[in-house]
């Protein structure tokens, strides 16, 4: 009985200091900012009028179009590029592959702060010859970011479960390997790709150095960006800034709670 | 009939003999473009990267200087500090967090327990945060007239606000406070689904001989998860060794250098100081270096419990 009431008590605790800061962020968003630094903690009346203030001082609307743009263009093409590799790896097992395979595992033990400077040249440098893939462009943040060991991994565990008899009847049927993969791979492995697609999203939507790094002009600012320039002003408006987190906030909290099923489901895959 | 089946073998035959040869081909051509990728963007510039550390100088102008850099980081009392701030992260973190996230999975686990969809998501949820906008809350949650000062005087634990964010001690203990928030329910997730298939008789069985829930914890349950368990702290050592987003937005590496850490400075030499590419370079293969070596240490202490 005490045992029981221990867990209760903790759990409950653990959860309260869990989402207090997310309650206090929402709150916080519908208050005046003298009302945010008195430490009120009741829903307030002022949303509308923060949203417009942060309408007026930032330019929240281009962000979340470029943070938009980024997040789906990595997210298709890091499922694509990843998946036909765990494919590949996979139905088409060679030792010398496992080889390469493991090669490519190294590559998650590279911290990205000991890629960006080398990345950072790279980059200046094919500013010279191709300006709009250089420095300062979406096609910069997204290209280095694209490939992963760890999803072309997660593809390659979730497909050591995929049935391969039924390729053999695809290629009766006349399809080609190509075909096999996108008439028949893909559509079966629909729980593969949601997960992954949540894991790529939210980690492309969130990404703060990499685009600190390259990204220059104030027009190609991502969310992240603007709320770290919004948080480190020296006269905060608390009303606005919790505004613009919130709205920042939820793309990703939506995308994780329509999939949250498929998530978990996906992150067990990948431990098995 | 018999003759179209023998003519089904040796088409099948056939098709299997050519494929193989096919296979090679385009099981290659089906991984092509991510190797291409990696070696591109990670393989490649961790090559430029050795190159450039050991070269000196600021901007394009570098002059070769050989090992001098690496000398150069033993002498230098910024990048020590930041070590020593990564490492006490490391070290203090870590360890909470893995432990916490432990005990609430197996409180989870309960079979009788109920809410239990509840507690998760909820303690899930500052995972769907991003470090960031996180960042920014736990700042000003902090702020010497943050919430947090005060309930504390609230409830009269302290007499006066304490300078989470300006005194080198409590700031390190409100970055630490902030990336626990942020990673236990994270890993909370693998612990519960690995949890799901432990064989509940081996508990029953404990249970049975008067084990302590303490001595099953650490005797049972902490064993059967070791594999996750070295997993997570692998990942959350190397997450921590680069760590970057979160003190750039609470307290931007200060009071003095008092929080910065290794990948902060590396931003710094680079981007914020006069650039000095060559040595950042070479800041930054002390952080491999770094990992490797946590790593081996990690891999050796689980492979020393199962003797």
């Amino acid at each position: 009985m005490i045992k029981k009431i221990f867990s209760y008590s903790f759990l409950t605790i653990v959860s309260i200091v869990s989402i207090f800061p997310f309650l206090w962020m929402i709150v916080s968003a519908t208050n005046k900012s003298v009302d945010v630094t008195k430490g009120r903690l009741l829903p307030g009346g002022h949303f509308v009028e923060n949203f417009k203030n942060l309408l007026d001082t930032v330019d929240i609307i281009p962000a979340l179009i470029n943070s938009g743009k980024i997040s789906v263009i990595t997210t298709v093409l890091s499922l694509l590029i990843a998946s036909l590799a765990g494919y590949g790896f996979e139905v088409y097992k060679s030792k010398a592959k496992d080889m390469v395979f493991n090669i490519l595992l190294l590559s998650m033990m590279i911290p990205f702060a000991a890629l960006m400077v080398p990345l950072f040249r790279m980059f200046g440098m094919i500013s010279q010859s191709a300006p709009y893939i250089g420095i300062d462009t979406i096609a910069a943040v997204i290209l280095p970011t694209v490939t992963t060991a760890f999803l072309i991994f997660f593809f390659r565990q979730s497909t050591k479960m995929f049935p391969k008899d039924i390729l053999e009847a695809g290629r009766i049927d006349g399809l080609s390997e190509l075909g096999c993969f996108f008439r028949i791979y893909v559509p079966t492995m629909k729980t593969t790709y949601a997960a992954a697609a949540i894991i790529t999203f939210m980690a492309s939507w969130n990404s703060y150095l990499w685009p600190l790094v390259v990204l220059q002009s104030p027009e190609n600012q991502t969310v992240p960006l603007l709320i770290s320039v919004l948080g480190s002003s020296y006269s905060p408006d608390f009303g606005v800034i919790m505004t613009a987190i919130v709205i920042a906030t939820l793309p990703a909290a939506f995308i994780f709670f329509i999939m949250q099923k498929h998530f978990v489901a996906g992150m067990m895959g990948s431990v098995k | 009939m018999i003759p179209a089946r023998t003519n089904q073998d040796i088409q099948t035959a056939r098709t299997s003999r050519s494929l193989r040869t096919k296979n090679t081909t385009i099981g290659w051509s089906f991984i092509t473009i991510a190797a291409a990728m990696i070696c591109l963007f990670y393989f490649y510039p961790m090559v430029q990267a050795f190159i450039l550390s050991l070269q000196s100088g600021t901007g394009t102008n570098l002059t070769f200087v050989g090992f001098d850099n690496y000398i150069r980081l033993f002498k230098d009392p910024t990048f020590l500090t930041t070590v020593k701030n990564t490492v006490i992260y490391l070290i203090i973190q870590v360890p909470v967090m893995i432990l916490l996230a432990l005990f609430i999975s197996v409180l989870l686990n309960d079979k009788t327990l109920k809410l239990k969809g509840v507690f998760r998501t909820a303690i899930f949820l500052p995972c769907v945060t991003s470090l960031v906008a996180y960042s920014v809350i736990f700042k000003y949650l902090f702020g010497s007239d943050g919430i947090i000062n005060l309930f504390l005087l609230k409830i009269s634990i302290i007499s006066e606000p304490i300078q989470w964010l300006t005194d080198p001690f409590w700031a390190k203990i409100a970055i630490i406070a902030a990336i626990t928030w942020r990673w236990t329910g994270y890993n909370m997730i693998f612990y519960l689904s690995a949890l799901q298939n432990v064989d509940q008789s081996i508990y029953e069985a404990a249970k049975m001989d008067g084990a302590s829930s303490i001595q099953t914890f650490f005797k049972i349950t902490v064993p059967m998860l070791k594999p996750i368990i070295l997993f997570t702290s692998i990942t959350s050592t190397i997450g921590t060794l680069q760590l970057f987003d979160e003190v750039m937005n609470i307290t931007q590496g200060g009071p003095g250098n008092a929080t910065m850490t290794i990948s902060q400075y590396i931003y710094n030499l680079s981007f914020k100081y006069t650039p000095d590419f060559g040595y950042a370079a070479t800041v930054s293969y002390a952080i491999v270096i770094m990992i490797v070596i946590f790593s081996i240490i990690q891999f050796k202490v689980a492979g020393d419990k199962n003797d």
